[in-house]
């Protein structure tokens, strides 16, 4: 996957002398000692880092830390100061506004924390916004708007008005306003946090369904941790307008790079940090191969390590089924020929790798035997035990 | 101390030496602003007088049910029967005529001011206290240049009205768009909008229940003025007023004056209807869809 959107050595100075602030910056002085100098605040510094085609990529901070000024830069909303922001290889702060209408008519759209939907515009003539001003047809408009409501489930309301909605339903009107111009990139600006949580948590979750089916490149406000795992590929925390760390949830949760970034876990669930398949371990058992071993010496092997459970795989490392010593020993004693299928254990179920592990946990806790993890394709991946999970909530809890 | 309170600033002068200037060199101006001035009130005047006073009578009962509703409409109708019964129908119409006049050029300097003014700060800086002191100034003090400017008659009437009404509709035309929320110019201005679009299809719909405050008040402050201005001839409602007045007779001036109500009340609702629920008739859910739009804006 290649960056398609690039932020290079990014800065926004707001107030009455930016160049000298700059200078000040490159001197090293902090964003305080220049505010007391100057006047000035530094609204964002030294931003440099690429975005990847269909990712999503969340910036979080707490207030203040300039991450609204950053995506503003993105459109232009905001101009930058100094640096360059690149679109599929196209300079955004180079462009003539002639460009940069064009661009953000057909690359870029917004989703913005207070809906600002239009309230003399029906939902279906607000979501057609984007094509109105880009002077689309009528029946186009029409065609592309009842689509993009379609996709939020909002089609039966197209001719209702905004003000009949509740704010959950908004925000979808919102997000279709942005998905109906076929833009590829999405930019969403603190998009749920006016929400409840019950439909925070919804909205969250049809973003996550929209990327399966289109994958779009997001670029995600937001100050919410929960949020920012839960929809996040990759995390930029943000402090003081300088990006602080840029990675993974799980690299975020497991290596934060400072205090500032340890301190937005404080009550986090780390059991939704984390999926089956990033913990899943493959050293504890052993592992056999059909057709290669028969359950004889299956047993024995197990016996030798003085181990109780064994996974049973075929060519391709395919996940089939989990033996015990006790299911070996009575498979071998009742035929003379026994097969792999007597001996597995039937109420073991492999957990999908991406399955949370909140949701492993209780299968884990209540279950006598571990908890084998598989891939997309079917293939073993290990086992989730007490053990691990125990050592995984105490590593980072 | 009594000659260091000595001096004197000829401002009365000045102003007067200025309004000389103007009348010397910017006559042809004078002429043209008069002329075109005169024919719409004219035309508007001469209009409504030529339509049979008991249908334009109906017309006005009709609107009066259609923008507020039946109850209104009872009022409109009683209002119309008064002012029959009172013979003050010429004088009501051309007191109409003259404040819609009035109030129309009014508008149509005002609210481009206003959104000038809403776009560009330094133009606010500078409009603001123009408009103050065209509010604060008394208003029969504009009836002396008008009448110097223009002489007598319905012409420096309706300059001195629509001076003394402009100014709310400046101000509210500059306060709606001001007040539009900075994240929904940001969404037009994401989704592609020019100037030009995010004027007309952002900022002025949202603006438009505090332009239609701003053209309400216009209408009112014109209505009030018009009465004032019959001192220099305006003509109309004022006249009846002002003849009551000058025969120190208690009855003419109190129908002159009822008739200034009644016309008042019956602009005022009905403009007023054009500011609320555009969408939906009903006051009710006329009232609920501005709460959303506040809502979300």
């Amino acid at each position: 996957m290649s960056d398609q959107l690039v932020i290079s050595d990014l800065y926004k100075i707001f107030g009455p002398a930016p160049q000298e602030a700059l200078k000040l910056l490159d001197e090293g002085l902090s964003k305080d000692e220049i505010f007391e100098r100057t006047r000035t605040t530094v609204g964002v510094q030294c931003a440099d880092f690429g975005i990847r085609e269909g990712e999503v990529f969340v910036v979080m901070g707490l207030s203040g830390s300039g991450k609204s000024t950053l995506v503003r830069m993105l459109n232009r909303l905001i101009e930058p100061t100094r640096g360059q922001i690149y679109v599929d290889g196209e300079d955004v702060t180079a462009m003539s506004p002639k460009e940069l209408i064009h661009l953000r008519r057909t690359k870029m759209s917004m989703v913005f924390q207070s809906f600002a939907l239009l309230p003399h515009k029906t939902v279906a003539e607000n979501a057609a916004f984007g094509l109105e001003v880009a002077k689309r047809s009528k029946r186009e408009q029409r065609e592309s708007a009842m689509r993009a409501l379609e996709t939020v489930g909002l089609a039966a309301q197209a001719d209702s008005y905004p003000h009949e909605m509740s704010g959950g339903m908004m925000q979808r009107v919102g997000l279709a306003r942005a998905l109906a111009t076929e833009s590829p990139i999405l930019l969403m600006d603190e998009a749920f946090s006016a929400l409840d949580p019950l439909i925070r948590t919804e909205m969250q979750d049809e973003v996550v369904r929209l990327q399966e089916r289109e994958a779009h490149t997001i670029v995600f406000i937001s100050h919410d941790l929960d949020e920012a795992i839960r929809i996040g590929d990759r995390i930029a925390i943000m402090d003081g307008g300088a990006v602080v760390q840029i990675g993974t949830p799980e690299e975020i949760v497991t290596r934060p790079a400072n205090e500032y970034v340890r301190s937005f876990f404080y009550g986090v669930d780390v059991s939704k940090v984390f999926n089956a398949g990033d913990i899943a371990e493959n050293r504890t058992l052993n592992v056999f191969q059909r057709p290669g071993v028969n359950l004889t010496a299956a047993l024995a092997q197990l016996r030798d390590h003085s181990r109780e459970f064994g996974v049973v795989l075929e060519h391709g490392n395919k996940y089939r089924g989990m033996v015990s010593v006790n299911t070996l020993t009575s498979a071998v004693r009742r035929g003379n020929e026994p097969r792999w299928e007597d001996a597995f254990l039937r109420d073991v179920h492999p957990a999908p790798h991406d399955t949370q592990l909140s949701d492993v946990l209780t299968r884990v806790t209540e279950s006598e035997y571990p908890v084998p993890v598989i891939d997309d394709d079917g293939r073993y991946l290990g086992i989730i035990d007490k053990k691990i999970l125990l050592q995984t909530l105490d590593k980072t809890g | 101390m009594a000659s260091l309170l000595d001096f004197e600033i000829p401002i009365g002068d000045w102003v007067e030496s200025g309004v000389d200037w103007v009348q010397d060199n910017l006559t042809g101006v004078l002429d043209g602003i008069a002329d075109a001035l005169g024919l719409l009130i004219e035309s508007f005047e001469d209009g409504l007088l030529g339509v049979p006073p008991l249908l334009l009578a109906a017309a006005i009962v009709a609107i009066a049910v259609w923008r507020v509703g039946w109850r209104f409409g009872l009022f409109a109708a009683a209002a119309m029967v008064l002012v029959f019964g009172m013979d003050i129908w010429t004088e009501t119409i051309s007191t109409l005529a003259l404040v819609i006049g009035a109030s129309l050029v009014a508008l149509a300097i005002g609210v481009p001011v206003g959104i000038a003014m809403a776009r560009n700060d330094a133009i606010e800086a500078i409009v603001r206290p123009v408009l103050d002191f065209m509010q604060t100034m008394p208003p029969f003090v504009y009836l002396i240049p008008a009448a110097i400017f223009f002489g007598l008659g319905k012409v420096p009437g309706a300059i001195a009205t629509l001076v003394f009404a402009m100014p709310p509709a400046v101000r509210l035309t500059n306060l709606g768009i001001r007040q539009v929320s900075r994240e929904q110019v940001e969404a037009g201005q994401a989704f592609g909008c020019t100037k030009g679009q995010l004027l007309f299809k952002v900022q002025l719909p949202l603006a438009l229940p505090s332009i239609m405050a701003g053209v309400n008040q216009t209408i009112m402050l014109a209505l009030s003025m018009v009465v004032i201005a019959s001192m220099i001839g305006a003509g109309g409602l004022g006249n009846t007023v002002l003849t009551g007045i000058q025969r120190l007779d208690v009855g003419l001036g109190f129908e002159g004056g009822l008739g200034v109500v009644l016309l008042a009340i019956l602009l005022d609702r009905v403009t007023q209807s054009f500011g609320t629920g555009r969408k939906s008739p009903k006051s009710a859910s006329g009232r609920k869809g501005l709460g959303g739009a506040k809502k979300s804006g």
